[in-house]
């Protein structure tokens, strides 16, 4: 009964939704208050209904409830609570449910939040916002229904897929989905102010932080992708250029772009079309995203299920909303007036590089997701564009940017002196050209190619925290001044410091893996020794063990270190889950500082075990960085100057003080 | 420097970056994309030896056998023709006779295809669908291409 209850209420989201869509923007034409503040309640509703389908959806997984489709199609009565919740969303159905919920949080948040913004633009965005949601309730209701009885119930489930069957799943989607769907706020302001003909910097105010919210959970989900896929696969990569890894990077590289020129459209007046755009086509990118991945013309993880006519509905979608927003833009932008000018070398300036590249780097992503694609539709061949074509675009391409990083924030407005910013960064140069001496020389192993990415990713780390020491004027002014002079700092300088410096700690552990790892593989019997960056594992045994829904042959290695210490165990095993008797292999991992090592067992012949090692330098420094990137987001997101309102609301304690 | 130089130099510098842009994109996507074959298509139009493709059908029943405990060769077949194809490491898990398959690599001189990495499916229902759509075609194999039983 209550998944019935969970139908209902979400067709009558989708009510909600198609009278969210029209009525403000009614209002908003016909210059009528009362039409317009519909959207508010309304959009707060949506997402109270929405979330009641979703609970009744996870209670049905919580309990086992066969009698749903999707719930005996993606779960199983023995997996472990954690994995029955998250099962709700392990699947296609469950996943776009989330998606909604996620749209319709987006749009209570600007509901509640936004009752500062101008009326007309408020009710405009709401709008927007209920336009898509409708077109994506309705392709949950006609094509992806969660709700399905399947009728006898069958006894058990047919379980998750084991991969999927991890923490990861707990956190990844929601992450990704946060940072993707996010991103339609800024779209939503962005058609609002084009259906309005008008814009100004205090539209660059509210949406900026929108986007920084959205790009910080990005981050954070596409790192715990990659940090999933790389310990749960077993191959040890962590990252495969695979279209729907693209896919999720497009988003984040148009909206990195977006972020940037949305301050120079704040500060400035200046580049307004152009971050207009820049939302539009964020968001776009991300709808493309969830094409590529619910469509399933692509063969992934991901794809969870094929249905022709779930493809050709989200296509439609996709056509509607970016031709849609395009055409607006095209009939529009012209009426939006062009803003203050600025010399090449000035932070605007550097802000225009930041985004030319950047955009340049989504466009040959995009390239190389779409181009497969484009050809076996033209042709019928069948063609693979992989890692090798994107680390000779992407890579070159994306260089010159992060050599650039912390020039910006050195630069002054309007006109910048790049030589006196050069002398600010000489102390960041001379730190890393030593670094770099210094890898060449005394680390074994270490490349031309992996010193110069060190150098680069410490270029990036003091480059970008040289900003704050020279703001705060250390080592010329007295400690109690630098102390006064870093808590007066906005917090948004910090905020770009950190998120640079991030980017810095990523380089240096990309830098790292892929030029000194150490990988070997071997056939090992009891008591047999494989040694890996100086560690040594002398395999002990496999031992059969029993989980709550799988059984296990597990292999176990004593650990002995570089220095003859012993370490422990560490131990992969071989998974067959019992329902849909489907192995996986767990690898074992263990952490030394920012290194790991890491052991992945194949199969046991006659001659002995296969085992695969890998010794990985520096390697989480990767997710590290996109840890410290979301931080340094979410510092800047902190600032006062983005708390939408704040400087009105002052200003009229101010003047009641006076009165 | 007027204004108006100023702007054709900040144009031409963003132009020259695009161009070398589309320069890399062009010359990635000549030489760094890989074409699927399958068995028939190997023997209809020869792939020579060093050029990279990617090789599917099904894995051969009783073709697999294990050289050394890392090295291990298997036929990859379409139904009508197969193909020898030599991999050394840790085979996917899913790996199986009779089962889809993509191997990527290149032909050695002897005509036995070297594969660098061997791709199965990820979940039990779940053939690689250049695989399906062949296999579809020809009618060695008919099923569903889904994860679901729908």
């Amino acid at each position: 009964m209550t998944v019935e209850l969970g139908h209902f209420a979400l067709v009558l989201a989708l009510a909600l939704s198609i009278v969210q869509a029209v009525v403000p923007l009614a209002g908003a034409r016909l210059e009528s208050t009362q039409l317009m503040r519909v959207g508010e309640p309304v959009a707060v509703a949506g997402f109270l209904l929405v979330a009641a389908a979703f609970a009744t959806l996870v209670h049905g997984y919580v309990t086992s409830d066969f009698s749903i489709l999707n719930v005996w199609e993606n779960s199983h009565s023995a997996q472990p609570l954690l994995y029955k919740i998250t099962g709700t969303w392990g699947n296609h159905e469950g996943s776009m449910l989330l998606w909604v919920q996620i749209l319709t949080f987006f749009s209570a948040l600007v509901a509640v939040f936004g009752r500062n913004l101008p009326p007309s633009l408020r009710a405009n965005v709401l709008s927007v916002q209920g336009m898509v949601g409708t077109a994506f309730l309705l392709f949950i209701l006609f094509t992806s229904n969660p709700f399905t009885r399947l009728v006898p119930a069958p006894f058990e489930g047919k379980d998750l897929n084991p991969l999927l069957q991890d923490i990861g799943l707990a956190l990844h989607p929601p992450l990704l989905y946060l940072g993707y769907v996010g991103f339609s706020v800024a779209f939503s302001f962005a058609a609002a102010a084009l259906i309005e003909g008008r814009i100004d910097a205090a539209w660059a105010r509210w949406v900026r932080p929108w986007t920084l919210m959205a790009w910080a959970f990005l981050t954070g989900g596409i790192a715990m992708g990659s940090y999933w896929a790389y310990y749960e696969l077993g191959w040890g990569g962590f990252w495969f250029w695979d279209p729907v890894e693209n896919a999720s990077l497009m988003p984040w590289l148009a909206g990195t772009a977006l972020l940037h020129s949305a301050i120079v459209m704040e500060k400035r007046s200046a580049l307004k079309i152009w971050t207009v755009l820049l939302a539009i086509l964020t968001f776009s990118l991300s709808l493309v995203g969830t094409f590529l991945v619910r469509s399933g013309v692509l063969t992934s993880v991901h794809a969870f299920a094929t249905d022709p006519t779930r493809g050709v509905f989200i296509l439609a979608i996709l056509m509607i909303f970016i031709g849609g927003s395009l055409a607006l833009f095209a009939l529009r932008a012209s009426s939006l007036t062009a803003g203050g000018l600025f010399h090449p070398i000035s932070r605007e300036g550097s802000l225009v590089l930041n985004n030319l590249i950047l955009s340049t780097c989504t466009a040959t992503v995009l390239v190389g997701t779409l181009y497969p694609l484009l050809i076996e539709a033209l042709t019928a061949e069948k063609i693979s564009v992989g890692a090798p074509f994107f680390n000779l675009t992407f890579i070159p391409l994306a260089i010159p940017l992060l050599i650039a990083v912390p020039f910006g924030p050195q630069l002054a407005w309007k006109r910048g002196d790049l030589l006196a910013a050069a002398q600010r960064l000489f102390a960041a140069f001379a730190i890393s050209a030593a670094v770099i001496i210094g890898v060449l020389f005394f680390v074994d192993r270490a490349s031309t190619v992996a010193a110069l990415g060190i150098g680069l990713g410490f270029w990036l780390i003091f480059g970008s925290l040289t900003d704050i020491v020279f703001k705060a004027g250390v080592g010329k002014a007295s400690p109690g001044v630098v102390f006064s002079r870093l808590k007066g700092l906005p917090l948004s300088v910090f905020g770009t410091a950190v998120a640079h410096a991030g980017i810095g700690l990523t380089v240096i552990g990309l830098s790292c893996v892929t030029t000194m790892q150490v990988e070997c593989i071997t056939v090992m019997k009891p008591n047999d020794v494989v040694e890996a960056g100086g560690y040594t594992m002398r395999f002990r045994e496999i031992a059969a063990l029993k989980g709550p829904n799988f059984g296990e042959d597990r292999a176990v290695f004593d650990l002995t270190g570089p220095d003859g210490r012993r370490l422990g165990e560490i131990a992969s095993s071989k998974r067959i889950y019992t329902a849909r008797a489907m192995p996986t292999t767990e690898a074992g991992i263990r952490t030394f500082g920012f290194s790991q090592l890491y052991v992945s067992i194949g199969d046991a012949t006659e001659s002995g075990l296969v085992v695969h090692a890998w010794w990985k330098p520096q390697v989480t420094l990767i997710w590290w960085g996109a840890v410290v990137m979301m931080f340094g987001g979410f510092l800047s997101l902190c600032d006062r100057r983005l708390r939408v309102g704040v400087p009105t609301r002052r200003k009229a304690a101010l003047q009641a003080a006076k009165g | 420097m007027t204004r108006k130089q100023k702007r054709a130099i900040v144009i031409a510098a963003g132009m020259c970056f695009l161009a070398l842009a589309a320069g890399l994109t062009l010359v990635a996507l000549g030489q760094q994309t890989s074409y699927f074959y399958m068995p028939a298509d190997v023997l209809a139009n020869p792939v020579q030896a060093g050029e990279r493709i990617r090789l599917g059908g099904l894995v051969e029943d009783g073709s697999v056998e294990r050289i050394d405990g890392t090295t291990v060769r298997f036929s990859v077949t379409d139904g009508q023709h197969s193909i020898k194809v030599g991999y050394t490491g840790i085979l996917p898990d899913l790996f199986r006779e009779g089962q889809g398959v993509v191997a990527e690599g290149t032909f050695g001189a002897d005509g036995t295809f070297v594969a660098d990495s061997v791709l199965a499916k990820h979940d039990e229902n779940y053939m690689p669908r250049e695989v399906a759509d062949r296999l579809k075609e020809s009618g060695v194999w008919e099923g569903q291409e889904g994860g679901s039983d729908k």
